[in-house]
Order: structure tokens, then sequence, then C-alpha cells
């Protein structure tokens, strides 16, 4: 049966009015056979194969773009954890900001934005290549525009690495005055179970469990969402669970067929739909705005969880049913600066620091993109992620935190970023270090798997 | 032998106002791309007039972003909005 007008016009209008795209398709790429001794030998190895295929991925997006008539927003790649491909080399932090820098260069030759992996694995413990990498980070994501960091420090299967957490603090705060305006930290995300496969920056990186490469894709953003609920005021939450549930299927079915057919013009696997609703601060395209025409009044306001909850639970449903693939995060995400609804539910007050870290315990992704005062204490900020982190080791789930720690600015004033990456109105936070906890260092164990009352 | 080619189906979508002369200049663009046109339906969706012409592309003489060019124009000259879409897109989101 050929199909009908009316779907037809229902799929164009999500083109023309709500913002109906494929957020992202990103690129997995394995590095780890361009491992040497020499630093000049691997650079070039690296480098070629990060032009050569991030070329082919612009052609194979621009192609399928044309084609199916859906915009392709953006194209990335993700590598191998860099800490992994340092551990032959030199230990000398030179080593580590120059392979950045030759990511950087190389994703700037195949007009790549982002490319992400400059980070490490230590849930457990680190090896000297990790704590390298760590402490280059602040030169290396400062000396580089398009060079995106990640850390996974807890795991529900290992605990939480509490001597990399207390790094964190310093080193953000680091980064941070290193890099104009603290934009830096925008380029950096600590992990509880980090996803190998998941196609958004800053996470994004291609775990050691994948195959050479694998296209991952990330669904359209909540646009669409946003407008089946707001022409759906007066049905119950049951059938409002219903009518997301088919939005989701149609968006992620789009969003498999393109990854699909850039795979196979790339003769590269296909790996996993990403089905997190992903905002950007284009008007309408906002996951608060969800919530809002969900009925709740302000985002942040009581109610929110419960209905962040009925939100996430139908997106998981639709995606599931719409394909086999689903992977990566594949939650909401609520990050503050890149979300227009958040800006103005923190500037008016309904939604603060602790309201956000309660809605990450049900969303997958954690505390994002917000920003806090320049001069909170570096061990605030590490217990901070101690504490996301947590939410995710002991609910078995993705959390992240990507903080930033506005250099000059106290709450109440706007960190303006510019670009993806919007603006971040500074959150209050209660400066309380807490030296106690934080110099004991060691492990967290990994939570008791039983028991789950 | 004549190589079949596969059929490469399209849809293009008009969205705006009814008026005289749409099918025949959308007929006449297709045309001159050598691209066949194979059904073609409309109505009338929230006040709104909506027609889907399903088009056969894989004989098409311009490649698929100067065919775009040109519906661009049409649509421009007659106030309308003109989309084109591989098939696919609408079968993977509407059919389980």
């Amino acid at each position: 049966m050929r199909i009908s007008i009316e779907e037809v016009y229902e799929t164009v209008r999500m083109t023309l009015d709500h913002h109906f795209d494929i957020r992202t398709v990103t690129l997995g790429m394995n590095l780890k056979d361009c491992m040497d001794r020499d630093l000049a030998r691997f650079s070039a190895r690296i480098a070629e194969r990060i032009v050569q295929y991030g070329i082919r991925l612009n052609e194979a997006a621009d192609q399928i773009e044309q084609r199916y008539g859906i915009p392709i927003t953006n194209r990335r790649i993700a590598v191998t954890p860099v800490a992994i491909l340092l551990e032959p080399l030199r230990r000398d932090i030179r080593t580590a900001v120059h392979i950045a820098k030759v990511m950087d260069r190389a994703a700037r030759k195949a007009r790549i934005d982002f490319i992400g992996g400059f980070g490490a694995m230590v849930q457990k413990g680190m090896t000297a290549a990790d704590q390298l990498l760590m402490d280059a980070i602040p030169q290396a994501l400062s000396a580089t525009r398009r060079v995106c960091g990640f850390l996974n420090l807890a795991s529900s299967a290992a605990g939480i690495n509490m001597d990399a957490v207390a790094r964190c603090g310093p080193m953000l705060k680091d980064l941070a005055y290193r890099s104009k305006t603290g934009v830096g930290c925008a380029k950096i995300a600590v992990f509880a179970n980090a996803p190998e496969d998941n196609p958004f920056m800053a996470g994004a990186h291609h775990g050691i469990g994948e195959p050479d490469f694998s296209i991952n894709v990330g669904i359209s953003g909540p646009g669409v969402v946003r407008n089946v609920v707001a022409q759906n005021p007066d049905c119950d939450l049951t059938e409002l669970s219903e009518v997301i549930k088919r939005t989701v299927f149609k968006i992620t079915r789009a969003g498999e067929l393109i990854g699909r057919q850039i795979a196979s013009t790339m003769e590269v696997p296909f790996g996993i739909v990403d089905i997190s609703l992903a905002p950007t601060t284009a008007a309408g395209d906002s996951v608060a705005r969800i919530i809002e025409a969900m009925g709740v009044k302000a985002m942040g306001a009581p109610g929110t969880t419960a209905a962040l909850a009925l939100l996430i639970d139908a997106v998981k449903k639709g995606g599931a049913m719409a394909s086999g693939n689903v992977g990566g995060l594949s939650g909401c995400f609520i990050p503050v600066s890149e979300d227009a609804g958040m800006i103005e539910a923190v500037q008016k007050g309904s939604l603060g620091l602790e309201k956000l870290e309660a809605l990450t315990s049900i969303c997958s992704v954690g505390l994002d993109m917000f920003a806090v005062p320049g001069d909170t204490d570096p061990q605030v900020i590490s217990a901070i992620i101690a504490d996301e982190l947590a939410i995710g080791v002991v609910n078995q789930k993705t959390t992240g935190v990507r903080i930033i720690p506005a250099p000059g600015k106290k709450a109440g004033q706007v960190l303006h970023m510019g670009g993806l990456l919007g603006s971040a109105p500074v959150m209050d936070v209660a400066n309380i270090a807490s030296p106690g906890l934080l110099n004991r260092g060691g492990r967290i164990p990994a939570p008791v798997q039983s028991l789950r009352n | 032998m004549s190589r079949q080619t596969r059929p490469q189906v399209c849809i293009a979508t008009v969205i705006g106002k009814d008026r005289v002369g749409i099918i025949a200049r959308l007929a006449v663009t297709f045309a001159r791309a050598n691209v066949n046109i194979l059904d073609v339906d409309q109505r009338v969706m929230e006040d709104t007039f909506v027609m889907t012409m399903a088009v056969d592309v894989s004989g098409a003489n311009v490649p698929l972003t100067t065919l775009k060019k040109r519906l661009d124009k049409v649509a421009k000259a007659l106030d309308l909005q003109i989309t084109l879409h591989d098939e696919r897109i609408f079968e993977a989101m509407h059919r389980v």
C-alpha cells in the first residue's frame, strides 16, 4: 500500500515546523592499531584516518540528507579512549597535548565540529597513562576547539574511584581559568557507567568492546514531542504516554533508516540508535517545554519529577518498539545552558541545583551544562561529582556531570558561551568543602546487587 | 537488451493555497528533469491545501540537489512550500 497523504503531511509538517531532524551521526573509530612508541609515526597514522573517514562521513551524510529530505544536524567522530593510546608513548604532558592538537587539526580538515574520546576509563584505578591524560586535560582542552574529553570515574560493578574524583575539582577549575569564560569545561563530561557507543558529545568515545568502525545515531530533538504533547491538552496521562510512544516510534525509525543508509554508503557497520531527546536553544526545541506542555506550571516546580518519569518511560517504550538497536545513553537530556526552557526556569527560581540532581535520578545523563560561581571550592566541585555518580552507581544507570566553574562570575549572572553551547545562568551552590571526606581517598565499594528495597 | 534501472520513488509534497497551474508547473519541472510522475493525491487538511506527487527519480537527468532547487523556484513563484523526500522515510515511520 502506497503511503497516505495524511502520513506524508504529518512527517512533512514535522520537518517544516517542529525541528524534525537527525540530531547527530557519529562515526566511532578504533585507533588501537595506530599505536606506536614513536609519537610522530602514531600522529601521522591517526591524522590520516580521521581526515579520510571524516570527509567520507560528511559526504555520505550530505548525500543521504538530500535523498531523504531530513536534515542531519551534526556529524561527529568518536575515537578509542586516548589514555589507552598513550600507553606506549613517552610519559610527558606535552605528548598528550600534542595528540589533542593532532586530533583537532584533523577534525578541522575534515570539517568535523567535535571529535570525542580524549579520556580514560578509571572507575577502579588509574594507570600511569591515565594519570598523565588527566593531568593534560586542562592544557589539551583549552588549546583545542574541537576535541572533547570524558572520564569514567565509577561503575555499578567497581564502585566510585574517589582518588580520581578528588582530582577532578582542581582539574576542572584549572581548565575553566585557562579557557576564556570557562568554555573548556563544556567539552568534558565525567561519568558513572559511561556507555561505549554514546553518539553525543562531550562524552562520546569508541569503547574497547566496539568493532573497527561503527555509525551511531542520535534521533531528533524534543521539538517534535513537545508539539504532540501540546496538541493533546485534554487527554489523561495514560493516553498522553501512548501519544508520546507513537511519536518516538516514528522518529526512532527515521533515525535508524538514516543511520543504516549512511553506514551502508560508507561500507562500515551500523551501531546503535540513541533515543535521547537532545535539546538546543532554538525556540521550541526544549525538554523543559515538554514538561510544561504536560501541565507542570514551571520546569522544576513540584510535579516535574513525576512528569519527567512519564516522558522518559514513554520515550524508551516507543524507541524500543521501533528498533532492536537502541543503545548509547537513551534517556532524556536536561542540560541547563542548551535548553531555553531550563535557562528560564533557573532564572525565575523554579529550578535549583538540588531539584536538578533529583531529576537526574530518573533521567539518564545527570547534571549537564550548568555553571557555578567562579570562586566555588575545587573540593565542592569534586563532591558534587561524587554525589551525582553515586546516583548512577546505586541505580545501575549512567549519570554524568558537565560543570562549568564560571571565572569571575557570581550566582545569578549569566555565562555566554555562544553557538551550540548556549548561555548558562550561574547557579547558587552551597560552597562548603568537605576535605574530611575527599582526603580519605580510596574507592566507594560497588553496591550490593540484592536486598533491593 | 535494455538495462532496467530500479525505480527510486520520491514524494513531492506541496503545502499552501490551491490555485490554477500548480500541477502544470510541477509536471513541466519534472518532465524537464526526465522524472516520471507515478501518482497524484490532494486534500484540504487543517484549512491547508496539501498535494502529494509520487515520482520516480531513477532516470533523472539532473542530480537531486538541482531538482530541489528547481522545485524551490516553483514554490517561490506560486507562494507554496514544496518538499521532496525518498518514499522509504515515510514507510519506515508509518508502517510497522
